[in-house]
């Protein structure tokens, strides 16, 4: 009696044991195919925050249009991006900034030939309250604003006000670019306050009267009303020029920049098909209706 | 027999693998966070982290100094300390001490409720309808300071303080109270002079724990404090803590870079005032369960 329920319970061990084995095993086959990825019907897109909703546009016509491919997009920064691309980890980066020399250095070490292709143009808009007087600034007075150089509405042309002085978070694309072509390379001032999202910049700068802000164009233009575009002159002389899809294209318009997409140059048939997607007439109607500005 | 014997070892052992879990992680974190931080120390140098100025990203000269998000932490969590700890033991005091059971059984969950709001709610709360209200009754520019930081740090560290020390006040033993009551002394007067010294401890303690709350919440403290790192002791002035340069800054830092040193710097010195909350708490918990 006693012997037979012991084998019987070594038996179940058994079983137990190769079911948990075999599990195992299965696990780990998926594991691997999720590491290699050679799935050649699926592109992974990662990076600048700008873009996400420009890349998901993208990717739902591409998916409607060929019905056997899947597309996934996700955000997290331009340096993210460029990070995931260099470790293999996506198919295809989207940068609001152009690779450093550092990046390129660890792509050349790894023996990666990346390849840049600009994909859109987009304006980065300043802006104000609406119950502020002040419509137009040159560049030098928004940059002197955020070096902290001035720091009343006064010293512009305006009532005596403090300048609530509000940039973006500095891990951001727009930080850089700003820092870069507006405060032509200086700091930011100690004070400016470094908001989490292009959605808190515009909360803010429509609630409080003396802030001032800068956002990408597309997203200035939909809070149309709750805050107030500044036209930007290139210099005292120069006239003042509103932003806007036309002047971005032009060059008129200085604060724009180019949207890249990296990719290897080994890349799968499949990537170099979406790249040729995106820059195609249909892929830059989209480019149009999510509020940036097309290329050629 | 042999068999139960080993079975009993086996799950002695497997109970005391789970147990010992959370001290093999915490050291591992330690020995991480260490590993990661350490070689800032030898090339931008120790003196670069004690700098006042912190300006991780530049074209002219970075600088890491983590002064300005330690003031900046302290700053808020000193302010809310000050505005939830009183709250939240006279709460604790009138729960566990006048309030009849009807009203103890409605407040109670409600208190605990607060609790279990995600931080980023609290914080989307603070950006549109607190700020706009801190900004309204001091005359400001705008509500994005370190007081409308510390009010929403206040409100989810009460919930912490009210049921911790009201499970202290109401452990003191019934007889202090009798004995109060029975030499003249008011129900007040009671309250006051006898039950509340007497759980002193462990209100003290709840205030540490809410304290260690405070000082290592992100979400909300970056959506409403607006992020400028500057020193300063106004409240009414914008600061960055260190949660919040953090949470903002780790997701786009090259890896090993001087500034993703500097990150994991600022990470130690979190987690060491954190824990340094924590031991206070339990040595004054210790002592008053031993007395």
């Amino acid at each position: 009696m006693f012997s037979k329920a012991r084998i019987l319970l070594v038996r179940i061990n058994f079983y137990k044991i190769a079911v948990v084995c075999s599990l195992a095993v299965a696990v780990l086959l998926g594991c691997g195919r999720g590491n290699n990825s050679e799935n050649s019907n699926s592109i992974t897109i990662k990076g600048s925050d700008t873009m996400v909703h420009l890349a998901s546009a993208w990717s739902e016509a591409f998916m409607a249009a060929n019905s056997d491919y899947e597309v996934s997009v996700t955000g997290g920064g331009s340096g993210t991006g460029i990070a995931a691309l260099l470790n293999g980890t996506t198919d295809i980066c989207m940068a609001s900034r152009k690779m450093k020399n550092k990046e390129l250095d660890l792509a050349r070490q790894k023996g990666m030939n990346l390849k840049e292709i600009v994909v859109a143009l987009d304006g980065i808009a300043v802006i104000v309250n609406p119950a502020n007087p002040v419509s137009e600034l040159t560049v030098g007075q928004v940059g002197k604003i955020y070096k902290g150089a001035y720091e009343t509405w006064g010293q512009v042309g305006a009532p005596k006000e403090n300048i609530i002085v509000l940039a973006r978070e500095s891990s951001s694309g727009t930080y850089v670019f700003f820092q870069e072509h507006v405060l032509k390379k200086a700091d930011y001032t100690q004070k400016a306050r470094l908001m989490p999202a292009t959605s808190s910049v515009i909360q803010s700068v429509s609630a409080d009267n003396w802030a001032i802000g800068y956002v990408g164009l597309g997203y200035a233009l939909d809070a149309k009303g709750k805050v107030k575009v500044l036209s930007i002159k290139e210099n005292v002389a120069a006239k003042a020029v509103a932003p806007s899809s036309e002047s971005v294209k032009s060059g008129e318009y200085s604060i724009a920049r180019p949207l890249y997409l990296y990719i290897d140059d080994n890349a799968s048939d499949t990537v170099k098909r979406f790249i040729d997607f995106c820059l195609s007439a249909k892929g830059q109607e989209i480019v149009k209706s999510s509020g940036y500005v097309t290329v050629n | 027999m042999k068999i139960i014997v080993t079975k009993e070892k086996a799950i002695k052992l497997i109970m005391l693998i789970a147990a010992s879990t959370s001290v093999f992680i915490v050291l591992l974190i330690f020995l991480f966070l260490g590993k990661e931080a350490a070689p800032f120390i030898i090339k931008p140098g120790l003196s670069e982290l004690l700098g006042a100025r912190w300006v991780p990203v530049s074209f002219q000269k970075e600088s890491f100094g983590i002064l300005p998000l330690l003031t900046g932490s302290l700053l808020v969590t000193a302010i809310a300390t000050l505005i939830a700890v009183p709250v939240g033991v006279c709460g604790a005091v009138y729960i566990s001490e006048v309030a009849g059971s009807g009203e103890r059984n409605f407040l109670k969950p409600f208190i605990e409720l607060l609790a279990g709001i995600p931080s980023v709610v609290i914080g989307f709360f603070g950006l549109t309808v607190l700020a706009p209200v801190v900004k309204a009754v001091f005359g400001l520019q705008t509500g994005l300071n370190a007081l409308t930081g510390a009010l929403l740090l206040a409100l989810m560290a009460i919930p912490t303080i009210v049921s911790i020390s009201e499970d202290a006040v109401r452990s003191v033993p019934k007889s202090y109270k009798e004995a109060s009551l029975a030499l003249g002394a008011s129900r007040l007067e009671t309250i006051l002079r006898v039950t509340t010294p007497a759980a002193l401890p462990g209100v003290l303690a709840a205030s540490m724990l809410g304290m260690g709350r405070v000082i290592g919440e992100t979400m909300a403290v970056m959506m409403v404090t607006g992020n400028a790192a500057q020193i300063t002791a106004s409240p009414l002035d914008s600061v960055r803590t260190m949660t919040a340069t953090i949470a903002a800054e780790m997701g786009e830092v090259a890896f090993r870079s001087d500034h993703y040193r500097a990150l994991f710097s600022v990470g130690i010195v979190l987690l060491l005032l954190t824990f340094t909350f924590n031991i206070i708490a339990q040595k004054v918990l210790k002592k008053h369960n031993g007395a």
